[in-house]
């Protein structure tokens, strides 16, 4: 596994705030998340999580270096994506379901950088964007898990994915945790 | 050698060649390679995964199943090229987007601006001309556009027919006035336009003072002179070395002491011309060319 891939719409803050705060420090992999913001205002997701956790949180900038055991939150307005030569690419492309950033974009993206390696997160929300990035990153043969719906604060997001994704597990937040925690000592 | 190569040809995961290489790579790369060699567009140093993104658009809406078919449409049909190129470029903006950057602009820029007798400004990748008219009404507000002459290029010949023409939605004004607001403006954006044509048509007095051209970073030479370039969210797309190129393109077209404007999430950071440049305005991406 080389990077961990986590979308979220409604709800984002309070799933996010259980997982990410249990990344330990020299956590390996690289963790890319796409959170849906109004444009036109600062973002301060990043700043609220480094505060919280144990491993480097920042904002993405352009052409910046992915680097093992940081956590990138797309910022407002930009699509964030991977490129194959592991830095991050950002991208004014028109919204996906109203949204830039867009899951979808993110997804699709590390599914070609990573192909197999890299697990794709769908948290709770109440839109469908992620689906098919879901579903691309599964079948390059990536990990997709999707929070299980009845768990979710919106459940719209987490069904649209397991709908479309037929590889996409469905798990409480403990267990993709658990998950996460794991991928990162095999990495 | 015909043994050889079936070997090779009978090898191999479905999707992927003998060397690991993704079919789907091979097939992009000759489809900027046959792009710039039919239409002189060159998208080769473009940041691959935006790029393969836009592709599989085009190719989808085109109906197609694989690049290889889009190649061939493209290659042969100047009219599909032109809308694949559409794809690729077509580039949406607001009025004074990041309201901060106009604003530094205006509060730490302008005071060294107003000592010169005459002023260049370029806005390179200007897509529809949003950030040109930004600039242009930033100017008139702060009494430089008199001395001031814009260059707004842009690669996609259509985008810069948009721009010279002014006229934007009118579902998308609100939030146009504003940022024009947040970013320090002097005026009403109300003064600046008109309602018809369905949409909201900018002062013609705006564009007297702009030169719209056809040019393009990747490969086009240097313009003398300038005071001020601005270039956000443009070199986004380009991969690094071709962002460098970009880069040494501008601290060429700068005075010494002139100003390089990028975008909100850019950085001069990941550039071996770095070093040619001070941070300026931190926060707002502005930098300054060095004297030497």
């Amino acid at each position: 596994m080389k990077a961990v891939a986590i979308g979220a719409s409604a709800g984002a803050i309070h799933a996010l705030l259980r997982i990410l705060p249990a990344l330990p420090s020299g956590f390996t992999l690289p963790v890319l998340v796409v959170v849906h913001i109004p444009p036109g205002r600062r973002s301060e997701l990043a700043a609220l999580f480094a505060g919280k956790c144990r491993v480097p949180v920042r904002e993405a900038e352009d052409k910046e270096p992915i680097v093992p055991g940081t956590v990138y939150f797309a910022p407002p307005d930009y699509h964030m994506l991977a490129e194959a030569g592991g830095t991050i690419s950002l991208s004014m492309e028109e919204p996906v379901f109203f949204s830039r950033p867009s899951i979808d974009v993110l997804f699709e993206s590390v599914a070609d950088a990573y192909g197999p390696d890299v697990m794709g997160v769908v948290l709770t929300g109440a839109n469908e964007d992620g689906a098919r990035g879901l579903r691309a990153l599964g079948a390059a043969g990536g990990m997709a898990l999707v929070q299980d719906p009845a768990t979710a604060y919106a459940r719209a997001m987490p069904e649209a994915a397991l709908a479309l994704c037929r590889q996409a597990q469905a798990l409480p937040l403990e267990g993709i945790i658990e998950r996460i925690l794991e991928a990162g000592l095999a990495a | 050698m015909c043994a050889v190569e079936c070997r090779n040809v009978g090898a191999g995961v479905r999707g992927v060649t003998m060397d690991g290489e993704k079919i789907e790579d091979i097939e992009i790369r000759l489809l900027l390679e046959a792009l710039y060699r039919r239409y002189h567009y060159d998208f080769r140093n473009y940041a691959q995964a935006s790029i393969r993104r836009r592709l599989r658009q085009a190719r989808d809406r085109m109906g197609l199943a694989t690049f290889s078919a889009l190649q061939d449409r493209l290659l042969h049909d100047p009219a599909a090229a032109a809308r694949v190129l559409r794809f690729m470029t077509v580039q949406v903006s607001d009025f004074f987007r990041d309201p901060d950057y106009f604003r530094a602009l205006r509060e730490k820029v302008v005071p060294h601006l107003r000592t010169y007798p005459s002023l260049k400004v370029w806005i390179a990748g200007c897509s529809a001309g949003e950030e040109l008219h930004s600039l242009a009404i930033l100017f008139r507000e702060e009494g430089l556009e008199e001395r001031t002459l814009f260059y707004a290029t842009d690669i996609n010949q259509e985008a810069l027919e948009a721009a010279a023409r002014g006229i934007y939605p009118l579902d998308r004004l609100k939030a146009f006035t504003e940022n024009h607001r947040l970013s320090g403006g002097k005026s009403s954006l109300s003064e600046y336009y008109t309602t018809g044509y369905g949409g909201a048509v900018f002062d013609a007095s705006l564009r007297e003072r702009v030169v719209f051209s056809d040019h393009s970073l990747v490969t086009d030479a240097v313009f003398s002179e300038m005071h001020l370039i601005s270039c956000r969210n443009v070199m986004i797309y380009f991969d690094r070395d071709l962002q460098d190129r970009a880069i040494g393109l501008f601290r060429d077209s700068l005075i010494r002491n002139g100003f390089l404007g990028l975008g909100a999430k850019e950085s001069l950071r990941f550039s071996s011309h770095a070093a040619d440049f001070t941070d300026f305005a931190r926060e707002e991406k502005i930098y300054q060319r060095r004297k030497g």
